[in-house]
Parts: structure tokens; sequence; C-alpha cells
């Protein structure tokens, strides 16, 4: 019989999975290291809703009127932009973290779909560079894999302060995970936990980081854009420091964005929503002149059409996707349902990336694991869902009259809770009040 | 004859565009005034010499240039260099050598704070003194100090060894002293050679990880 027909009543302060990771705590005499990104309930996309023409406004017809899609990253400073067919790319992944195939399979999908992916921490691999036609070079902390010649072979070159499951926190992979291909790529002694840092080496602050900027472009010939990505925290200042260090892009990873392995009390109690990161972020650039000059790409929880029309609507150029991009891969798949459950875990839980026992064998070093994902398979299915996903943002557009993605706007917007209206400084549906607004 | 580029008449983009586009050849820059990212991403076996002080990452990126600063260079000098050989007269400023993966890097006078921070390969050997947190996280290379190192040498250490003439005011996390055996002797022998100094290996004393915190244990918590 169900605890709960029986009349007993489960705590809401300490449910059940607090109770096992207080369990689990006690234990071990450790905290918990996860994947995955918060899991807590947060305001988010859902909470906003898209209002459709009807007599104020003109819709355009969903299957033969244009919406286009197109999008330019980087036109501030670069010589050659990044030039996408959709506003949608993949976010910076480690080698390391994942598969080589997953790695594969990320580039041949972005490809596909006409849009970029990103390197991560430990270098860039031959796979990954073969099969993205535009692939953006992330310089990290840590410089694990850094090297000028990729730098030069990049499109786009990605400088990290941070990431949203972890604003202000380094990196750490498991040993399980350090094989001899990721130790050599790396410099590092097969099997250690690798520990990477959190600031960089040779600069400090929004001032130095202006002269780092200068000689990545002094190295490449003032060719490749320059993002800067930031975890969203002080969303509206760190905004600011970059474009005034020279950024050509910013990328703001709000608190729902993925790890490979965090501490669960970081992903879940540091940094702040995307939602309310993004208006934030946007404020910031238009008070600076360069909303549109400098390109937003923002991400963290990004997980199909609508969170991406709205992200639009709201003033970023572009969204990135983690999480999403894994799971069209086979990420938490069903299938694999019995090796999750062998690792504790189920489909549609499972977060232990950082276990290197991944049964989908996406987050693995594993030769057996790894293999069981086909990259070319693996590829297809990401770009069938980066299509569903432009599709379904422009069946929205289309709704709201826009002949591009990018014409949508804060105006096409209410919110359904007085949060996300004040998060997202759009009014609480059916109302005209902003909370906050005018203050 | 040396191609003359004076940074006090042209910027340092016309430098760096033509050391990127021409065949391996000698260079003399003049009136370089603190200027950043002089000399950066060279790829080429050109022989630089820059007459003057630099400012942040001259030589950054390095791969197969000889580049002699004749002067004090500021942060990050020849950060993440590849290969080749940077060499800086005076002092250098904080994070020389910076995840570095390969070349020699020489500073005859005095590093600042985190001289080869996470060096991944490189070799690096100071006349001078070295200041805090030098060779933090360094996975790979050589350090060598003809003077004295300052606070946390060493902090975090993988596999990069480090010489220390003088005084080391304090180790960092995991890095220890280590028995100078002949090989130690004779590899320092050939860096002192490599940087064209006279001391005597047999005054140094060797500093290395001790390999307690390649894996992440709670008893661990407490030495970070």
């Amino acid at each position: 019989m169900e605890p709960a027909s029986q009349g007993l009543r489960e705590s809401a302060t300490f449910d059940r999975a607090t109770i096992h990771a207080i369990q689990r705590a006690a234990e071990t005499g450790i905290y918990d290291i996860r994947g995955w990104g918060a899991k807590r309930k947060l305001p988010h996309f859902d909470d906003l809703l898209l209002l459709g023409a009807s007599m104020s406004r003109y819709p355009l017809e969903g299957y033969r009127e244009r919406c286009d899609t197109d999008v330019v990253l980087g036109t501030r400073h670069a010589k050659q932009p990044l030039r996408l067919d959709t506003p949608v790319t993949i976010a910076g992944m480690s080698f390391g973290a994942l598969s080589a195939q997953a790695k594969e399979a990320l580039g041949r999908g972005a490809s596909e779909a006409g849009t970029s992916t990103t390197t991560g921490d430990g270098g860039m691999t031959p796979e990954e560079r073969g099969h993205s036609k535009h692939l953006v070079y992330q310089y990290l902390p840590s410089r694990y894999g850094m090297n000028p010649d990729d730098l030069r072979a990049a499109d786009a070159i990605e400088v990290v302060l941070g990431q949203g499951a972890k604003p202000g926190g380094g990196g750490m992979l498991l040993g399980q995970k350090i094989t001899e291909r990721v130790a050599g790529m790396r410099t590092l002694p097969v099997g250690i936990d690798q520990r990477s840092a959190c600031r960089h080496p040779d600069w400090t602050g929004p001032d130095d980081l202006a002269i780092k900027i200068l000689e990545l472009r002094e190295i490449t010939d003032w060719e490749k854009p320059v993002y800067v990505k930031v975890g969203a925290t002080r969303t509206y200042y760190d905004v600011k420091l970059a474009v005034h260090a020279g950024a050509d892009v910013v990328v703001v990873d709000g608190m729902q964005g993925g790890t490979a392995a965090t501490q669960d009390v970081f992903i879940e109690h540091v940094g702040i929503p995307t939602l309310a990161a993004l208006p934030q972020a946007v404020r910031a650039l238009q008070e600076l002149g360069v909303h549109r000059e400098v390109q937003l790409i923002v991400s963290g929880g990004i997980r199909g059409g609508a969170d991406m029309a709205k992200a639009l609507a709201l003033g970023a150029d572009a969204v990135a996707l983690g999480t999403a991009a894994l799971i069209a891969l086979g990420d938490n798949h069903p299938k694999h349902d019995a090796g999750y459950r062998e690792l504790g875990s189920a489909a549609g839980y499972f977060d232990d990336y950082q276990d290197g026992r991944d049964p989908a064998g996406i987050s693995t070093q594993d030769a057996e694991l790894s293999a069981r994902l086909d990259p070319v398979e693996g590829g297809r299915r990401l770009a069938n869902f980066l299509r569903v996903m432009t599709m379904e943002a422009q069946t929205l557009a289309r709704a709201c009259g826009k002949a591009h993605l990018h014409h949508l706007e804060p105006e096409d917007l209410v919110a359904l809770t007085i949060e996300s209206a004040a998060m997202a400084r759009v009014p609480l549906a059916g109302t005209d009040w902003i909370p906050g607004a005018g203050l | 004859m040396a191609t003359l580029i004076d940074l006090g008449e042209r910027p340092v983009r016309e430098l760096n565009q033509a050391l990127h586009c021409t065949a391996a050849t000698s260079w003399r820059v003049l009136n370089p005034r603190g200027a950043h990212a002089v000399a950066c991403g060279v790829r080429e076996a050109h022989a630089i010499d820059v007459e003057g002080h630099v400012g942040y990452y001259c030589a950054g990126m390095n791969q197969h240039a000889t580049v002699t600063v004749h002067g004090n260079a500021g942060t990050g000098v020849a950060e993440n260099m590849m290969s080749g050989t940077v060499r800086v007269r005076g002092n250098a400023s904080q994070s020389a050598g910076a995840t570095a993966h390969g070349g020699l890097l020489v500073i005859d006078g005095d590093a600042s704070a985190r001289c080869g921070i996470s060096m991944k390969g490189a070799d690096i050997i100071v006349g001078g003194s070295v200041g805090h947190m030098s060779a933090f996280m360094g996975q790979a290379g050589r350090l060598v100090v003809c003077g004295d190192a300052g606070d946390a040498l060493g902090d975090s250490l993988y596999e990069a060894r480090i010489y220390v003439r003088g005084t080391v005011k304090s180790l960092g996390a995991d890095c220890v002293e280590k028995e100078m055996r002949n090989e130690h002797l004779t590899e320092l022998a050939e860096l002192l050679k490599a940087a064209e100094r006279d001391e005597d290996p047999a005054d140094f004393r060797r500093y290395g990880s001790a390999r307690q915190l390649y894996h992440f244990k709670v008893d661990n918590a407490t030495s970070y």
C-alpha cells in the first residue's frame, strides 16, 4: 500500500531527495558531485507566453510566408564573423567529459543544421574539427590542450570566465575519465583526478581581459570573432565589462546550464536563472548602445523552439544548447533504462556524467560504452532536433507576424507569474503591470 | 641585416602581421614603450630583438622564434609558448611563461608572482628571484630559480620539476623537497648552460610533487 493512501504525509522541507542527501553525506563524508544543471524548480521560459496576432497585429501565413532564421555572430571587430543558418548553437562541452563519438556527433548534427559547435576544456580533437563546419574554440583557465594552431583553425574564440552551473568554480574531471588520450591532450598523468582552475593564469579583472583579447586578436590577425562567456550572476555588470573589454559576442549561461562534474550544492545554490539574467544582459547592451552590434547568446535550460523564440523576443541574438543536445543524442533514453538502474539511477533521472559509466556512451571514455553511440546516427538525431526547434520558433514568430526570428520583441510576451514578470520585465498576463518597472 | 620596425611610428598590428606572413629572418623592434602583444603568435624561426620594455603577453604562444627583450617584460611574457626561445634581459612581471607547453624562457632578472603557473612542458630559467605561487599547478617542464622563491612555491604541483638556488619562503600544498640525484644535476647543468649561466648545479635544491593530492579524498580537504 502506498504510504500516502495510509494518510502518511511527506515533509515538503525534508523531501525524499533531501533525506537521501543527508543519509548519503553521513555515510560517505563527502559532498555529492554530479553532472546536469540545476534540478530545482525555477522561473523559466515556461512562465512566459507569446501574444499571437489577432485584430491589432497581422500574422504571417504559416506554410507560405517567409520567416528567416539566419544570424551573424561577431560583426563588431572580426574580419570573418560566423554566419549561421539558425540562431541555436551547441555550447562548449569537453572531449574528456564526453566521448569522442559524442563530440563527433555534435559536430555532425550542428553542421547539418547549419550552426556551430564548441570545444571545451582539454582542447580540440581532429574528429570535432573535421566534422564541424563552424567550430568555436574555448579559451579556458586551465588552458589544457591550448594550442595556437588550433586557435587559428577555429572559426571563433570563446574566452570562458565561468558557466551557469558553477559561476566562480573551476572544474574536476575524475580519474576514471582521464584515459591515456585525455591525459596526453592535457599533459597530465593518466588516471588522476584532474582539476581545472577557476581563474585564468595570466590575467585578472576586466582591464587585463581587454589586453588578453587584444593578444588573441593579434595572434589570429583579427580574423576570428571573440566571445566572452560568463555564468549568470551579476549579469548586468559582467556584460558591460565584457563589452568594454572588447568582446564581439557575449555568452550568458544561466544556472540551469549543465556541467560534467560539479558539487550538487554549487549547481543548486549559485547563480541566477536564465530568465533573470537575459533582460539584465540586454539592458547592459542597450545602455552601451551596442545591442545587436555585440551579439548575445543565451544558454541554460533551453529545450525547444518555444524557449528559443522567447529568448530571442527578450533580446538574445541566439541561444545555445548543452543538456538538450545530449538528450537528442540519446542521453536518458528509455532504451538505456536497465543500464541506468544498474548505476542506481533511471532513464529521466541520470546525471552521473562525472562517473564515466554512461550506458548511452556519451559522458564516458570507456571504449566499449563509447562505441554504443554511432556518431552518424547521433548527428542525424541532433540535426533533426535543431531543425524542429527552428521550425517551432518560426511557427511562433509567424503567429506574431514576424518575417525573421529576430523581429520578435518583448512586446510579444506576457508573464504568467509575478516573479517571471519582474525578471523578464514584461507585463503579467491580462494586465499592464510589470513589477518593479519605473522604480 | 635585420629588418627594422619602429613601434614609435608603426602599430603593433603591422609588426605582428609582418611576422606572421614572412619567412624566417631577423628583426629589430625599436621603441616598444610598453606595448602589449609584441611579437605574439609567431610561427616562424624569426630572430627578433626588441629594444626596450614591453607590456603584456610579449611573445605569447611563440612557436619556433627566438625573441630577446632588451628591457623588462610585463605580465604573461611567453605565455603558452609552444617552442622557440624567449629571453628577457631585465625583469619580468607576473605569470611569466604561464601555461607554456615547450621552448625555453630565460629571465635574466627577477620574475614576479606566478612565474610558470600551469606550465605544461616549457623550461623556465630565472636569474634572480621569483614571486609567490610560482609553478602553481605546474604540469610538466622545469623551473630553475637562481635566486629566492616566494610563498607557496609549487602549490598543487603535478609533474613539473623545480630547482631553487636560494631560499624558499614556503612550499605550497603537495610540494616537497626531493633528493638531488645525478640525473637532476645533469639536467640542471644543461638548463643553466642553455641559459648561458654559470651557477653551480650543486648549489641548488630540487622540489617536486608529493603526489598526495592527485586523487580527491575527503582526508585531504584541509590540505587544499
